[in-house]
């Protein structure tokens, strides 16, 4: 693949114009994201509602193009969805970004295909898995995410805030 | 071939077709990536090799290879005699006095945790102080880190100016009678600022306190002479110069070598051995526990070899010439900050654009064959200093050529155009 198909006006609307940007004020799960290679870090803060529901959700931090609308793009699918449903976009992302998984095959992620280009790039699929790392350590109350936990898709540590 | 390094080299100090010729010696430089010819510009993070050391390496596997320091037979004789050669190749670049202060290690790191663990756990003690600087390499943090958690030591930190430069009165401030170990980076990796260490070991020595310089960029690029420096530990690594990964080496005073204890323990280090005592080998070995990387030694000495034929004095004018050149492009851009601007420089340019991502900056570069590294560098103090989490660094060797640094600018305004 060439890098331009990466880089594509729709990753670098986002990159420009990222949706969701901020802190949520009465968050119910939070996590941080680190991406050792490059010091980058990503704050990810939900409200989950008692239906298990994501009502609100919103990102903040220091990170490339390829991160940030990654996690912008992440927010805008993941708002409204069950986190059983979230949880199901988190793998396909993750599989999409490893090559593992087959675009043609049925799945849930839309516009987020355009990151399939990532996979002929492995020094970049951290930037593009950090935010569904720490989505996913968030809502299963783990305190920091990192990529470096790639070869084991769960990540480590623990929180609540 | 014979010695292959003497090629006759011919160089008019500056002239940029005489540096086309070694060029030449580089086969990896003849590749392509995704069809655009390689603009290798991360000689900072790694060097390349030249076919030199390519075929010693070769010679010494197909015909020289056998363990050193053990046996009677033929190969064992010759490979002791051409590993023992790379050491004196080495003390005569860094010109120690005597072929023992030179330590073969597996690199810069290693040669640092060497240091630590034979002087530094050793020697220093709870409440003592060691003086690092900002512009460290994690390598010469993270040991002294370890040992100062371990013996309740406190680790003192020089900074730096708004130019990337060491303050030299803030380090002389830092002295007092608990300072018992100074680390020293030679040249910075993250900016390319030449230290003063001459001075600043001279300082030490007030104190008599042992300086440690880590001299993994300086190497490639200066004349190093541990006995006019005075220093007291230097170390750096063999594919910083062209040579082979795996190899490094530390020189220390033999007084020092020999007041420290070992560091790994093992085969080779050792004069007798029973299970009540074990009494040590002399210098250097006491310091080389088991069978030494002895094809990347033998490769270090070819590279050394190489680099001297060329002249470190020729190679550091025409890289001058290189950054000179790159610095004057770089800054007429628009949105271009270079970090680190120091008087006196190697030629690494450490940048910034304006909203766009390092990581953003080398995939696109990479685009156009461009290899520059992006990062922190291991050296996370310097981007905390200058409040990035990384930056992009173009680093430049002795064959590059003017018309790379063109393509650089080329590549900048590409990246540039991709986030408008
Ligand atoms: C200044 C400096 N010190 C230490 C090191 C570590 O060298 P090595 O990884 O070869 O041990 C490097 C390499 O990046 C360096 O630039």
């Amino acid at each position: 693949m060439h890098t331009n198909s990466l880089y594509q006006e729709v990753i670098l609307d986002h990159n420009r114009k990222p949706r969701n940007y901020g802190k949520l004020e009465h968050a119910s799960h939070h996590a941080t994201g680190h991406n050792p290679l490059c010091g980058d870090r990503l704050d990810i803060s939900l409200q989950v509602d008692e239906r298990d529901q994501i009502n609100a959700i919103a990102f903040q931090g220091e990170s490339c193009a390829i991160c940030k609308a990654s996690a912008s793009m992440m927010t805008s699918a993941v708002k409204g969805k069950s986190r059983l449903d979230a949880e199901t976009l988190i793998n396909e992302f993750r599989d999409l970004a490893t090559g593992k998984l087959d675009i043609n095959s049925p799945n849930h992620l839309g516009r987020l295909t355009v990151f399939s280009g990532i996979r002929d790039l492995p020094t970049r699929v951290k930037c593009a898995v950090l935010p569904w790392h720490t989505l996913h350590a968030a809502l299963n109350s783990l305190e920091n995410a990192s990529t470096e936990a790639d070869h084991d898709p769960v990540p480590v540590v623990s929180n609540n805030t | 071939m014979k010695n292959s390094t003497n090629h006759s080299i011919k160089l008019d100090a500056m002239n940029e077709p005489d540096w086309k010729i070694i060029r030449d010696d580089f086969p990896i430089l003849r590749l392509t990536v995704d069809g655009k010819p390689l603009v290798y510009l991360d000689n900072a993070a790694s060097s390349q090799m030249p076919q030199q050391v390519i075929d010693r390496l070769v010679r010494y596997q197909t015909s020289e290879h056998a363990n050193v320091n053990r046996a009677v037979h033929y190969l064992s004789e010759v490979a002791t005699l051409e590993f023992h050669r790379a050491r004196c190749k080495l003390q005569q670049f860094v010109n120690a006095a005597e072929d023992r202060e030179i330590i073969f290690t597996s690199g810069t790191t290693d040669a640092i945790n060497l240091v630590m663990h034979g002087y530094g756990r050793k020697f220093i003690k709870e409440g003592d102080e060691i003086i690092l600087t900002t512009l460290e390499h994690h390598s010469n943090i993270v040991p002294w880190q370890m040992l100062a958690n371990e013996k309740g030591a406190k680790i003192r930190v020089v900074p730096i100016n708004d130019k990337g430069e060491l303050e030299i009165d803030e380090y002389e401030k830092l002295f007092n009678e608990r300072t018992k170990f100074v680390g020293l980076i030679h040249v910075s990796n993250a900016l390319g600022t030449i230290n003063p260490i001459k001075r600043m070991i001279d300082y030490a020595h007030q104190y008599s306190v042992p300086v440690l310089i880590d001299g993994a960029q300086a190497a490639p690029h200066l004349i190093i002479d541990v006995q006019a420096l005075d220093c007291d530990f230097y170390v750096f690594s063999a594919h910083k110069l062209c040579g082979p990964t795996g190899v490094g080496m530390l020189y220390g005073k033999a007084t020092l070598l020999e007041a420290m204890q070992p560091f790994k323990g093992g085969g080779d280090m050792i004069m007798s051995v029973t299970f009540e005592k074990t009494i040590y080998n002399t210098i250097p070995h006491k310091f080389e526990a088991g069978t030494p990387p002895i094809a990347a030694a033998i490769g270090f000495g070819a590279a050394i070899d190489y680099l001297t034929a060329i002249g470190i004095e020729r190679i550091a004018a025409y890289e001058a010439e290189l950054l000179d050149y790159a610095t004057e492009l770089l800054n007429d851009m628009p949105g271009v900050r270079i970090i680190g601007t120091a008087a006196n420089k190697t030629a690494v340019i450490s940048f910034a654009i304006d909203g766009i991502h390092p990581h953003d900056i080398g995939t696109i570069l990479n685009q156009d064959g461009i290899a520059v590294r992006t990062g922190h560098h291991c050296a996370q103090p310097v981007m905390q200093r200058f409040n990035v989490p990384a930056t992009s660094r173009a680093s430049f060797a002795f064959y590059n050529k003017k018309s790379e640094i063109d393509a650089l600018v080329a590549g900048i305004k590409t990246v540039q155009k991709v986030f408008l």
